[in-house]
């Protein structure tokens, strides 16, 4: 039946319009919440029986398992919520393993006082971000702090995916000729929230990336070329995960600048901020070290599916210069692409 | 120092008594004090540090600039020197 | 984005390095005064490109490398106070000073914000009328209007909450501070494109006239920089020395009238120290007495804090292009930019910062 109700979640009225310390309490009141916000959102065959724990069949062979709280301000920005990044966080980092994603767990911790429309809207927005990538939320828990003990909402979310017998990814199979493929343009994420923080006065239609990759992962291990890592650059952008890549491997890495996709409003705000883009975080990106004979394979079949049209080759790994990341521009100098010294700030100078 | 890049001005208004405008870069588009540049209009390119427009931006000189190592690109070709790419002015343009 | 692609474009690049090339006949030692000139060079490796023909010596252009230590001190001190809101540019928030940086003490309650435009911040203050709202005033030229226009404005809305603390550095004085030093190898300078665009560039004139050296007003983008070095060299190889414009774009003879009328009547010109220099004459800009009344140092009485420099830092030598980083023992070692020992570490285009991030064994 395919009415405006099977598209959002039917929610009863609550009694209060904001968060109360008693919907933490383990009393009425609180399942009064779980009844009225989160049971309809989420409901599934395992949630429903409100069983302390989840309990679920297992297939044999290797598990992914993964956690991750998430804290962000503002809470609401554009292209998304808390709730999508809770759910496309966790998914993504079961994801990057080969691992299909199956269950998630989901622990909030409340500030009193939180308006319970805004809990309403990142809970349906947790309800579909859950559905498209295709995992149910299995267990869960609410706990309530006094105002001013947290900052609007924390999430923590835990996933679990089981990894098909023959994947096995991982820094350690990254090989020199290895090509670095970048599944689309960079910064989108950390530009979104920064361009909406207070004090900058920014209006700018830079949209959060995030999403769950695990739809695209799947789409490149359909193709058949040989994966050798894959990771999802978040926090520190794609500079850190480079790092990540090379440190680990005792391999080089080598870039090539025009090659990195960059929005041009990201640019823009890029550079009037003084933020270099390749350290800014990502949440729907994921970066790859495929062999280098089945990297174009790999390329075709990401630019097929829609979070890859702009996915494209961004370097390649090397036995020059170990450990470090280097980046040639266009003018044929080169220079070594760091690990980010704490969190960037906009600067004027 | 003095982070500043150019962008065009989308939109004149007055807060608190002072003469703002909403710049244009690429799409991101921030606040900019526009009391230092009285002549500059709607579509203006201005100069912009630290949310003041500090200068207009010379259309005239930058297009000259951009001649000016046309000239030298061009200048080089006829030595032999390889330089690809297209031309930094759109010559086609030009009557 | 327009006006930015157009001055980066890689064939131009080569051309104009083909150009500096067969001009020079000796290697130049050529000084970039501004820190993001600095970086733009060290980002795009023009310093690659001209190896062997030109020398480009780091200025002392970082209002956040400059700003001596016990400024940094007076900011953590009031920023401390209960019922203060303290406001900077992301740039100072992590500098240190002597025990502690912004961000540390944010950490330890203080309210510490970031802004983006000194009208922000007095926007705070026209919020929290209850409250004491105060900028770090920072910077060069540049920076200065919007600076001074915030606290214009402050006295024209009888704003008696906000106050800046203000640490502004002149370049001119210290391109003559620099090159009246014994141990000055500078030859020719490249003046920041826009410090230029306030200022104009007549002060500088008497500067090349009296020490016979070239100097080109120059912009921030490859070609621009790549364009003043160009007409640099030109200067030094037939014996010139005047002032010349290689970004006439932004910049007029004059500079900007209505900012500089402004910055007259709100500023006054004052000796300053400059951290790892020490005290250049008439190298600041103060509140004259008729803004007073927003001097953060005054109205919170922090003029007594005096503070030291670490003494491994050589980072004054640094500053004068007499050093490279490099030739500090504690670079990379004790300094990094994880814990700076020196403000040219601190800073993203300090020269210290720059050459371990851009420079380091490539
Ligand atoms: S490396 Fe550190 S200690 Fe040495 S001069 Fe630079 S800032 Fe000072």
């Amino acid at each position: 039946m395919a009415t405006l109700e099977s598209f959002s979640c039917p929610l009863p009225k609550l009694y209060y319009d904001t968060v109360q310390l008693a919907h933490g309490s383990g009393g009425k009141l609180s399942a009064e919440l779980i009844e009225a916000i989160f049971l309809p959102c989420f409901g599934n065959d395992t949630l429903n029986q409100l069983e302390d724990q989840a309990t679920f069949a297992v297939p044999k062979g290797r598990m992914a398992f993964s956690t991750d709280t998430f804290v962000v301000n503002p809470i609401f920005f554009s292209g998304g919520n808390i709730g999508d990044l809770a759910v496309n966080g966790t998914v993504n980092d079961v994801a990057m393993s080969g691992a299909t994603p199956k269950f998630l767990s989901i622990g909030f911790v409340l500030e009193e006082g939180l308006p319970i429309e805004e809990l309403r809207q990142i809970v349906e927005s947790i309800r579909y971000s859950a559905q498209q990538a295709g995992v149910n939320i299995v267990t869960g828990d609410t706990k309530v702090v006094e105002k001013g003990s947290c900052d609007k909402v924390f999430i923590n979310t835990s996933g679990i995916g089981f990894i098909p017998p023959e994947i096995n990814f991982g820094i350690a199979q990254i090989r020199p000729g290895d090509k670095i493929i970048l599944s689309g343009s960079i910064a989108d994420h950390g530009m979104a929230i920064l361009t909406k923080r207070k004090g900058l006065s920014f209006q700018s239609g830079i949209k959060s990336d995030t999403a769950a990759l695990n739809g695209l992962i799947a789409t490149m291990m359909e193709s058949e070329g040989t994966i050798h890592a894959l990771r999802d650059p978040t926090r520190g952008g794609v500079a850190t995960t480079l790092n990540e890549f090379a440190g680990q491997s005792g391999l080089g890495i080598r870039l090539q600048q025009e090659t990195i996709p960059v929005n041009d409003a990201v640019r823009g705000a890029c550079e009037i901020l003084g933020i270099d883009p390749l350290y800014v975080a990502n949440e729907g990106k994921l970066i790859a070290a495929v062999s280098e004979e089945h990297a174009e394979l790999v390329l075709e079949a990401m630019r097929k599916h829609p979070l890859g049209t702009q996915a494209a080759i961004i370097g390649e790994v090397t036995n020059d210069h170990p450990k470090k990341v280097v980046m040639e521009n266009a003018y044929g100098t080169e220079r070594i692409i760091d690990m980010p010294i704490g969190e960037q700030l906009p600067r004027i100078c | 120092m003095c982070l500043a890049i150019p962008g065009k001005i989308v939109k004149i208004y007055t807060e608190n008594g002072l003469r703002m405008g909403h710049v244009n870069y690429s799409g991101t588009i921030s606040e900019a004090c526009l009391e230092y540049v009285p002549e500059a209009d709607m579509e203006s390119y201005v100069i912009v540090h630290a949310g003041f427009a500090i200068s207009v931006l010379d259309e005239e000189q930058a297009r000259q600039s951009l001649e000016t190592w046309d000239e030298v690109t061009d200048h080089l070709k006829k030595q032999g020197y390889t330089v690809e790419n297209a031309p930094l002015t759109d010559k086609t343009k030009k009557d | 984005m327009k006006y930015i692609d157009e001055f980066r474009n890689p064939q131009a690049v080569k051309a104009l390095v083909h150009e500096i090339k067969s001009i020079s006949t000796q290697k130049w030692v050529i000084m970039e005064i501004c820190g993001g000139q600095t970086h733009s060079i060290m980002k795009n490796g023009l310093h690659q490109l001209l190896d062997g023909v030109v020398e480009l010596v780091h200025g002392p252009g970082c209002p956040v490398c400059v700003t001596p230590l016990e400024l940094i001190d007076q900011a953590v001190e009031i920023a401390s106070l209960p019922n203060v809101i303290f406001t900077s540019f992301g740039d100072m928030l992590r500098v240190p000073g002597s025990s502690k940086n912004l961000l540390e003490a944010r950490s330890e309650g203080a309210d510490v914000r970031m802004v983006y435009s000194p009208l922000e911040a007095l926007k705070l203050a026209r919020e929290h009328l209850d409250k004491e709202v105060v900028f770090f005033a920072v910077g060069f030229e540049t920076t200065a209007p919007g600076n001074a226009m915030a606290i214009a404005q402050a006295k024209k809305e009888g704003l008696t909450n906000f106050s800046e603390l203000i640490s502004h550095v002149l370049v001119p004085p210290a391109m003559t501070a620099l090159l009246s030093s014994e141990t000055n190898r500078v030859q020719a300078y490249l003046a920041a494109g826009h410090v230029c665009a306030v200022m104009g560039w007549e002060e500088y004139e008497p500067i090349a006239a009296q020490f016979r050296v070239p100097i080109v007003v120059t912009g921030f983008e490859p070609l621009d920089l790549l364009k003043g070095i160009l007409m640099t060299v030109q200067q030094l190889e037939s014996g010139k020395h005047v002032v010349e414009n290689a970004y006439p774009r932004a910049v007029a003879r004059k500079g900007n009238q209505q900012a500089k009328a402004l910055l007259q009547s709100v500023f006054q010109t004052i000796d300053r120290k400059w951290r790892g220099i020490g005290i250049i004459p008439q190298s600041g800009w103060a509140l004259t007495p008729e803004f007073a009344a927003f001097d953060a140092t005054l109205k919170f009485e922090t003029g007594h804090i005096k503070t030291q420099e670490p003494k491994e830092c050589i980072s004054g030598e640094i500053l004068q292009g007499i050093k490279k980083p490099n030739q500090c023992p504690a670079f990379g070692t004790l300094c990094t930019p994880e814990h700076p020992l020196g403000a040219t570490m601190v800073s993203g285009e300090g020269a210290c910062s720059a050459y371990f991030r851009y420079h380091k064994e490539v």
